[in-house]
């Protein structure tokens, strides 16, 4: 065989048999997750599809859930939650940012692996452990808390309570399963999110320029406030995003504590609330198949709200990963 | 990350200013006398003040007050033993470093309250022996502890938490290989998915099971629905943490074991999961963690019997979660001490499976 003209070698080209079964059934898998999880809010959207027929935009704009009298709206439920997650929210974040701050900044380099797992084992306990805390050990300490912000900013409507406080024997139960004490336990558990995140973004900030910060003759706290929380910002925002979206769809924690009630009530330290996902939990058991789609519908419009807010999040987050760039 | 910072608050500036002629390294993470004595010292004299006001003068008590003003005082306090003697930065810097540390205490002692109390109601149930071999049939609520147990709870938990691991841990991983190994546009579309999901309430996973199971299919409310609607709650977590743990595996170890010849699923198989394996341990037990101690999806889609059950396919099936909600809702005290015991059962697993996520984990740092 006389060698007179170079062959090219034969490359098979594409996948061996192997990695086409490979990439095959992963994709599979993918795909079948994908259809599982996108079919959650299609199936509730059909669900919710004929009680949106019947009460139309009634539905979000009536306070009152009574199926027997044939009124079905979830306006009050929708202001508790929101409510609860607010109270969460401006509780958490303050907590959230200072137990981020410490870990990242202040915190002796040996302690602080042990602290991000304390934060982490937050994150792992079970709601229903946070449920019992908030109903048996967080609410007879913090009726006294309400009768006090009640005392003093009464003024303001939302600390308003319909009983007086300054009596001798005061309503202690008019101050019980409020709004404002399932916010502080919905807090406990946005808390450990919000944190993480925030943390996580605190430890990227470049070297660099906390040590052209400290060379200027920053002190400790300039040197934070003028590179480490400007550099985190995005995370900051994302991450009270990402807990907000948590505190939004609590469920059994916010059941324990606060006494379903129906009426619009702004007044947070007053007993009797109400929040989408306490709603669903409580009235699922006992349901008519007529109650059963409005309960689903309700589920509908939580998922849609979550959705929402993660995705907001979502945003926020990538965007301050991108903001690592910067790292001289 | 080690920083290099000044002497706690202390300006480099004003250090400087002492230096003698020669150079003097300056010392590093060491506080100054002034540092400790201005905390200590504005500690002692707030408490004396406040306890003075707030007890002896004004007509107040509690101890929640006591300490909120207790903090207040010391911050005005150490804010103005500060200003005697330094600049107002380093004031600023000194007041929000104590509100940062105050904020973490408060977070510490909060966690602490949540574990200690539960172990500490739970210390009636949890003596009795009987406690975790018996089950509840036939236990009235009025019988004292040393009848019936939860043994039906414990055993349902884990059944139902192998059942959505061996649901959840296929899905998730594929899915995550899918993401970081196979990659393209549509792996995007699935990352998408998957992080939005991670984050909807657990309540909807029960919801949507029972949209499409119970109410779909026809299925009762059994163990399996009840595993189902975990392994929903679960497999974003796994896909997820998975998926972390999959892409910081160096990509040069990809390279070289496609460069010597292997197929990428051989790659994959014997570079790629052995590198990654306490990363993708540590994903499957977070979601342990999550999914033993998941609520409410289970109240909507699991009935709850008092009978031992250990057969998913029929009857209801109780857990833990949801044996601790019935007991705390039902508002006998001796249920909520049942209710503590089977808490601290619970929170005993979760951090089981905690510490050996941490243990795993530390593998993984060790070995590089």
């Amino acid at each position: 065989m006389a060698v007179s003209a170079d062959l090219p070698r034969v490359i098979h080209p594409g996948l061996p048999g192997v990695d086409r079964v490979f990439h095959g059934s992963t994709r599979s898998i993918a795909v079948l997750v994908l259809v599982i999880f996108g079919s959650i809010g299609a199936f509730l959207g059909y669900q919710a599809i004929p009680t949106f027929h019947r009460y139309g935009l009634k539905f979000l704009t009536q306070h009152d859930w009574q199926p027997r009298l044939n009124q079905i709206g979830i306006l009050s439920t929708l202001i508790g939650t929101i409510e609860i997650a607010l109270v969460a929210l401006i509780i958490a974040f303050p907590l959230a940012l200072g137990t981020a701050l410490f870990i990242s900044e202040y915190a002796p380099a040996r302690i602080k692996s042990t602290l991000v797992s304390l934060i982490d084992l937050m994150a792992a306990v079970p709601s229903i452990i946070y449920g019992l805390w908030g109903a048996l050990l967080l609410m007879p300490h913090a009726k006294f808390v309400s009768r006090w912000l009640h005392q003093t900013f009464g003024f303001i409507p939302i600390f308003k309570v319909d009983t007086d406080p300054h009596a001798a024997v005061w309503a202690q139960s008019r101050y019980t399963s409020s709004a404002f004490i399932a916010g502080i336990c919905v807090a406990m558990m946005v808390l450990p999110i919000a944190c993480a995140v925030m943390r996580g973004v605190f430890a990227q900030a470049p070297l660099g320029e906390r040590e052209a910060a400290y060379a200027l003759g920053a002190t400790r706290w300039g040197m934070i406030r003028s590179v480490v929380l400007p550099f985190g910002r995005g995370g900051i925002i994302g991450g009270t995003m990402l807990g907000l979206g948590r505190a939004l769809g609590e469920t059994i924690a916010v059941l324990l504590i606060i006494s379903l009630a129906f009426d619009i009530n702004f007044r947070i330290l007053q007993a009797g609330s109400s929040s989408i996902s306490a709603l669903i939990a409580d009235r699922f058991g006992d349901a008519t198949t007529n109650q059963l789609a409005a309960l689903l519908t309700a589920g509908f419009v939580l998922f849609v709200m979550t959705l929402l807010v993660n995705t907001v999040a979502a945003i926020f987050i990538s965007r301050s990963r991108s903001g690592a760039m910067t790292e001289i | 990350m080690t920083v290099l910072q000044p002497a706690a608050d202390t300006p480099i500036v004003s250090a400087a200013a002492q230096l003698p002629a020669e150079d003097r390294p300056r010392p590093l993470r060491k506080r100054t006398t002034d540092d400790v004595l201005s905390v200590i010292g504005s500690l002692l004299g707030s408490a004396a003040l406040v306890w003075l006001v707030y007890f002896e003068i004004l007509p107040l008590s509690g101890l929640v007050g006591f300490i909120v003003c207790w903090y207040f005082a010391f911050l005005a306090m150490y804010a103005g033993v500060t200003s005697l003697s330094h600049p107002r930065p380093v004031v600023t810097s000194r007041l929000m470093g104590a509100a940062v540390t105050a904020a973490a205490l408060l977070v510490g002692f909060a966690l602490f309250t949540v574990i200690g109390y539960t172990f500490w109601q739970g210390r009636f149930a949890l003596p009795h022996l009987n406690f975790f071999t018996h089950d509840a049939a036939g236990v009235r609520v009025q019988d004292p502890l040393n009848h019936g147990g939860i043994e039906h709870a414990i055993v349902g938990s884990l059944i139902q938490l192998g059942i959505a691991v061996a649901v959840s841990l296929p899905l998730g991983l594929g899915t995550a290989i899918f993401m970081t190994e196979v990659g393209g546009w549509f792996a995007k579309v699935v990352r998408t998915v998957v992080e939005a999901m991670t984050a909807v309430p657990d309540l909807l996973a029960g919801l949507f099971v029972y949209v499409t199971l119970i109410v779909g299919l026809g299925m009762s409310r059994t163990g399996l629905a009840a595993a189902i609607a975990l392994s929903v709650t679960m497999t974003p977590i796994i896909a997820r943490s998975a998926e972390v743990a999959l892409r910081v595996v160096p990509g040069g170890l990809r390279e070289a074991g496609l460069a010597l010849g292997a197929s990428h699923w051989q790659t994959v198989r014997r570079v790629v999961l052995p590198t990654a394996r306490p990363g993708l341990a540590t994903a499957l037990i977070l979601a342990m963690a999550r999914g033993i101690g998941e609520t409410a999806p289970l109240l909507i889609v699991s009935g709850a019997s008092t009978f031992m059950n250990a057969n998913p396919l029929n009857q209801p099936m109780n857990s833990l979660p949801l044996y601790i909600f019935q007991g705390a809702r039902s508002g006998q005290p001796l249920q909520i001490e049942r209710a503590f015991g089977a808490a601290s059962v619970l929170l005993a697993i979760v951090f089981v499976l905690f510490v050996i996520t941490r243990f795993l984990a530390r593998q993984r740092v060790g070995r590089r």
